[in-house]
């Protein structure tokens, strides 16, 4: 268990909800990520999320960037000259397996990762630690939402972040929806309620995005890694699923097939508001010995 | 696929490909063009299938495959042809099914001459007209069928866009056999099952694919023997009793000047492994839009009527009984033999009441074709001034066809033009910015075409039904009513007939019969719509006389060709069975069989799997248990299985015909291709194909190779358009061919929607990909100073267009013919003008317009380029700039359009 400050593991329960439902996640399996983009589209269109930008970027066929207040999903495109296994798939009649192979053709010792990125719904969240109007809140199914009417668009959620999600929408919002407030995925708080998918895993047509309890889905994710390895992808690794991580474990995590920076993710992330209990406690340390200074002082001054 | 097989349509469906041990996808991008079906590939994946992507281009397709086989666009019968001498050459084929389901055993006449023996070009041909008599390559002792009044060779009036040069002859197949095969005068032929007479198919294929080696494979295609090899035993391990290999294809496949051959390519294999009419197996072709399907089979071509019915010819067949005659012969085998049914019920669904016996069910009444009307020449004829008006629906050919200048000149001598889409896309505006506005080429207050814009509601706006790619009807119900005046295709064409038919309402004459006689009664919905299932019904047919007048028809076997029937397209008969409209199925997936019967409706009969007669072995068990899917029943008499079987239901697999008996009763209980006219699958094609029997390489028009093979160096009954517009960059011999060096090839991403009219208005899909750009390898860049990011001009002998460069290691040069090949990518969904949220220089711009001769379908998937740095010259410097492209290349009006490639001197 981490400090209480960060809060507890357990999510909903921390946040008080009493005998709440399973807590809800992602689990983004790049290795079946087709590049599609249906996420990031179905994303918009249900949450009316605003458009973000009509520039090429020059980077693969990545035009998005990354993940904003105005986008919730962003499909990472990397190219990479590396074989997927390091053990052949096909064997050759020549006897030459894939790799070897691809030598010769010079191409498939390549590959173009593919993974959709989100809002990790941190078990310790520091968005929702420094929110100082409650806009920011745990909910029942241990997500992380941003509740609009009550945001103030102060701000301070955005450094807070360590994977730099949540933003505040630019705009005024008499012409923006939601302009001047903090913004991210909401893990479609409103269709999850009602036993829907959210969006962006019901568009997705390899199931590349699955939804479902968290602890369902982790022991499927350490069964799919499994099998990658056993089929020669020994890239294959989760990120974000470890409860005793930086962050108590992603709500939403990821299989990765490479390391996390190459996905532009942190490597070793941890809750910004992690060390704010011992500075507060050196803080009333200092304050105290200010104080016992001062009466000491004052005490001194009487004799 | 028709000529091979019996019908055009693909023969499985896509949930079916979970069940491939291999999967070769070639000429296709499933993954990015058909992200949702790709799904399947993927659980085959899942299940320990090998994926194969042979592509000129690393895409999201081979992101995911387990092998990705770069080759040169415009290549892939050499790297066909060489799996098929791969396959005979090791006897890794499936013997006992080449032998009893192919026509492998089939004896061909001594007067064919094959491609070898003349130089590049199959016996018959005629270079005067750029055609082939192909009488010489049929079957031994069978006459390919005379047609009516000898009328067989058709008048090719057009296709040589040269006027004046009309009266070159053009058969007539084309589409009509993208949808059946060919006919035979009957089904008795001289067989070896042996396989060893010299003039046995088998020994034909043998001989003609003997040349095609892993070394030609390097030399022609840039492929490496030893990656080639890992294909061929992929390929030929994942075949058999136990196992089946599906290939993928799509328009990477049919837009080239030989596509219709590299489908045919792929046909062999499939039938040489035994994996046609099987689980697993089969051909998947991929159509591009949502209902491509549909619009051959109730046509919008101008050769068909629907369920594959040839149009009538001016001047060709007489009357109704011509016409039949010359779809199929009485003797050939086959359920084409009942094409009288399928036509006299089209003819009284159309006509009703006046459609008697006596006035050939008003067979006269139809409009006849005189040639070639389409699409191209279509533009042809405009910039001849032939043509006064045009519809546009759902067609934007100012930014989606090739030589988009030649499309906008086109278009702007029209009188009128009718465009109904959602968005005022470019072939509405092109008229005032258009690139020909900024170039100087066109003024707009010279152009007198007049514009009228329609808006159209989109298929969430109205009722109505898909067929999509595997020959699946689905129906849509209207969710939301359609924006402001926006209405359905239905409404429009209804709306249109009824003011057409007030017009001729009073008139005499003959001309204007089929008008006035035609059945234009819809009952109208409370929103002032047609109603769609109406359509259906009339569609699917009923009985008109008789016991069961009113009832719908449940199977196009019940139709008659006495008038006592109807339906719109025999095929789809079936569909409204029972009464009940059987697109509108949906139940779970999980709630019945994986073959899921019961989610829409697929022609022929709800058959998901076609010829699957072959999925079970001469005896009728099936060839494996792991393969088993229709086989059948001693006990009950009866076919049975996962599927409707693609057999007459009681018929043994012992049963055999008396000799030279016709028809359906002609198949014999072996016969698992019952559209074809001997039952069998087609190795080699005996007739039906405009250009050759068998697949043989011919390079692209425009290609920076040399064909190795022989003199002919491209397809020599290639259609052709020589005119100033349509100029052709210079290809091998013509040594000018060095200032177009680079292969081009174009196509489509995830994120846009073909033209772009569907996306490129939508901020979600255009913020995706917002700008045009070509994919260069890093090599390509260094060699001609391009920088990611940067911008390019690429050139060809008919304009230069500019795009934002991705340099990307998924384009890698290839070496073949000696030299280093560079390839460039250019999606093609950007187009100039003023009404889109993203907009830019449109790839079409840079093709020519030359055509397959079977499909006239153009050649936009392989040409050649020049690239350079920077923006192109804008306004009328760009017209100068090409010029100086096309004075170094020495391009003239006859560059690339000689169809015989002069002989060289032999060394």
């Amino acid at each position: 268990m981490s400090t209480a400050f960060v809060g507890p593991l357990d999510a909903a329960r921390g946040a008080g909800w009493q005998d709440p439902p399973p807590r809800k996640g992602f689990f983004t399996d790049t290795s079946l990520c087709i590049g599609c983009k249906a996420c990031e589209v179905a994303c918009k269109e249900w949450n009316h999320v605003p458009e973000d930008g009509l520039s090429m970027l020059g980077s693969s066929y990545d035009n998005t960037g990354g993940l904003g207040a105005s986008t919730w999903r962003h499909v990472a495109f990397i190219e990479q000259r590396k074989p997927m296994r390091t053990v052949p798939m096909l064997n050759g009649g020549s006897g030459v397996g894939l790799t070897a192979a691809a030598a010769a053709s010079g191409a498939s010792d390549f590959r173009w990762l593919m993974s959709s990125d989100v809002c990790k719904h941190c078990t310790q969240a520091a968005c929702l630690d420094v929110c100082p109007t409650g806009a920011l809140m745990r909910t029942e199914l241990g997500t992380v939402v941003v509740q609009d009417d009550i945001c103030n668009g102060c701000g301070y959620c955005v450094p807070a972040c360590p994977f730099g999600v949540i933003e505040r929408r630019d705009g005024d919002a008499a012409t923006v929806p939601n302009g001047g407030i903090a913004q991210k995925c909401t893990l479609c708080y409103d269709r999850i309620g009602d036993g829907m998918l959210p969006a962006c895993a019901q568009a997705c047509p390899t199931e590349s995005i699955q939804f479902g309890d968290l602890d369902e889905l982790r022991e499927r994710a350490q069964r799919r890694v499994g099998s990658l390895h056993a089929d020669g992808v020994s890239d294959a690794r989760l990120y974000g699923e470890n409860p005793n991580d930086g962050i108590g474990g992603a709500g939403a995590f990821f299989l990765l097939l490479d390391e996390p920076e190459v996905y532009g993710l942190p490597p070793d992330p941890v809750v910004t508001t992690r060390d704010l209990p011992a500075m507060w406690r050196g803080a009333a340390l200092a304050g105290a010995s200010l104080l016992a200074g001062a009466v000491a002082s004052f005490i001194g001054q009487r004799q | 696929m028709g000529t091979s097989f019996g019908r055009g349509g693909a023969t499985t469906f896509q949930q079916d490909l979970q069940n491939s041990d291999c999967i070769v996808i070639q000429g296709s991008n499933m993954a990015e063009c058909h992200p949702v079906g790709f799904q399947w590939v993927m659980e085959a994946k899942a299940r320990g299938a090998k994926i194969i992507h042979v592509d000129p281009r690393f895409t999201r397709t081979s992101a995911l495959a387990d092998l990705h086989v770069p080759l040169r666009a415009g290549s892939d019968i050499v790297f066909l042809g060489a799996i098929i001498n791969h396959i005979l050459s090791t006897e890794t084929y499936f013997r006992e099914y080449v032998v009893s389901y192919t026509n492998a055993a089939t004896l061909v006449g001594d007067d064919f001459k094959d491609v070898d023996e003349l130089d590049g070009l199959f016996s018959g041909y005629d270079p005067q007209t750029g055609t082939y008599d192909s009488s010489s390559w049929g079957y031994l002792g069978v006459e390919e069928a005379p047609a009516v009044g000898g009328n067989r060779v058709r008048k090719r009036t057009s296709g040589d866009g040269r006027s004046g040069r009309g009266g070159q002859p053009l058969h007539e197949p084309g589409h009509a056999l993208g949808g059946k095969g060919a006919q035979l005068e009957d089904s008795l032929v001289h067989r070896d099952e042996t396989l060893q007479n010299p003039r046995c198919i088998f020994q034909i294929l043998k001989r003609h694919y003997a040349r095609y080696t892993p070394d030609l494979v390097q030399q022609v295609c840039g492929v490496a023997p030893d990656v080639f090899a890992q294909v061929c035993n992929a390929v030929t391990e994942n075949s058999g009793r136990e196992r089946t290999t599906a290939f993928v294809y799509s328009v990477g496949w049919t837009q080239h000047s030989v596509g219709v051959q590299y489908i045919r390519g792929a046909a062999i294999i499939q039938l040489l492994l035994g994996n046609m009419g099987r689980p697993g197996g089969g051909i998947m072709a991929l159509r591009g839009h949502a209902s491509i399907q549909g619009s051959t089979d109730i046509p919008t071509l101008f050769d068909l009527l629907p369920g594959y019915l040839p149009m009538p010819w001016a001047g060709g067949e007489k009357g109704l009984r011509g016409y039949l005659e010359s779809i199929s012969r009485p003797q050939q085998k086959g359920f084409w033999t009942a094409a009288d049914a399928y036509m006299v019920s089209l003819l009284k669904s159309w006509f009703g009441e006046t459609a008697t016996q006596d006035n050939d069910f008003g067979f006269d009444w139809l409009p006849r074709i005189s040639g070639d009307h389409g699409t191209y020449q279509t533009v042809m004829d405009m910039l001849d001034d032939k043509v006064e008006g045009y519809f546009l629906l759902g067609q934007n050919p100012a930014v989606g066809s090739s030589n988009g200048k030649l499309q906008r000149l086109g278009m702007a001598h029209l009188k009128w033009l009718v465009v109904r889409d959602f968005n005022m896309i470019e072939s509405a505006t092109f008229w005032k910015d258009g690139p020909e506005i900024a170039s100087g080429e066109l003024r707009t207050q010279d152009i007198a075409t007049e514009v009228f814009f329609l808006p159209a509601a989109a298929h969430t706006e109205k009722d109505g039904s898909f067929t999509q790619t595997q020959r699946m009807l689905q129906w849509h119900d209207k969710a939301v009513d359609p924006p402001g005046d926006a209405r359905s295709e239905l409404h429009f064409f209804f709306e249109l007939g009824r003011a057409l038919r007030a017009r001729v309402a009073a008139s005499q004459q003959e001309r204007d019969l089929a008008l006035r006689n035609l059945t234009w009664d819809y009952p109208v919905t409370s929103a002032g719509e047609p109603d769609a299932e109406a359509v259906l019904r009339e569609v699917n047919g009923s009985h008109l006389s008789g016991d069961k007048a009113g009832q719908m028809l449940s199977s196009f076997t019940e139709m008659k060709a006495d008038g006592s029937t109807d339906g719109g397209c025999w095929i789809y008969t079936g569909v409204f069975t029972g009464g009940v409209n059987q697109s509108a199925r949906r139940k779970p997936g999980s709630e019945q069989s994986w073959v899921a019967p019961e989610w829409g409706w697929s022609w022929p009969m709800n058959r998901r799997i076609l010829y699957n007669r072959a999925s079970a072995d001469p005896a009728g068990k099936p060839w494996s248990e792991r393969k088993a899917y229709v086989w059948w029943d001693e006990q009950k008499g009866r076919w049975t299985g996962h599927d409707v079987p693609d057999f007459a239901a009681t018929k043994p697999p012992s049963y055999r015909p008396e000799p030279g008996v016709g028809g359906p009763e002609g198949l014999a209980g072996d016969d698992p291709f019952i559209m074809q006219s001997d039952g069998k699958g087609w190795l080699y094609a005996p007739s039906g194909l405009l250009d050759g029997p068998m697949p043989a390489h011919y390079e692209p028009v425009e290609s920076p190779l040399r064909n190795p093979l022989y003199s002919q160096q491209s397809n020599p009954t290639r259609q052709i358009y020589p005119r100033q517009g349509n100029l052709s960059n210079p290809s091998p011999p013509d040594a000018r061919s060095d200032v177009f060096p680079f292969v081009v090839t174009t196509y489509r991403l995830t994120e846009h929607h073909t033209a772009g009219g569907m996306s490129r208005w939508l901020p979600y899909l255009s913020e995706l990909q917002p700008e045009f750009f070509c994919e260069v390898s890093p090599e390509l860049a260094r060699e001609r100073g391009l920088t990611n990011g940067g911008w390019a001009t690429i050139v060809s002998a008919r304009t230069a267009i500019e795009a934002r460069v991705l340099v990307t290691e998924r384009i890698v040069p290839l070496r073949a013919g000696g030299r280093v090949i560079h390839q460039i990518g250019l999606p093609y969904h950007w187009g100039v003008g003023g009404a889109a949220v993203v907009s830019g220089d449109s790839a079409n711009d840079l093709l020519g317009v030359s055509l397959d001769p079977n499909v006239h379908i153009q050649e936009s998937k392989a040409a050649t380029c020049d690239i350079q740095p920077g923006r192109r010259p804008h306004g009328p410097a760009l017209l100068a700039f090409v010029e100086e492209y096309r004075r170094r290349a020495n391009v003239t009006v006859d560059t690339g359009n000689l169809r015989v490639t002069p002989r060289e001197p032999s060394s």
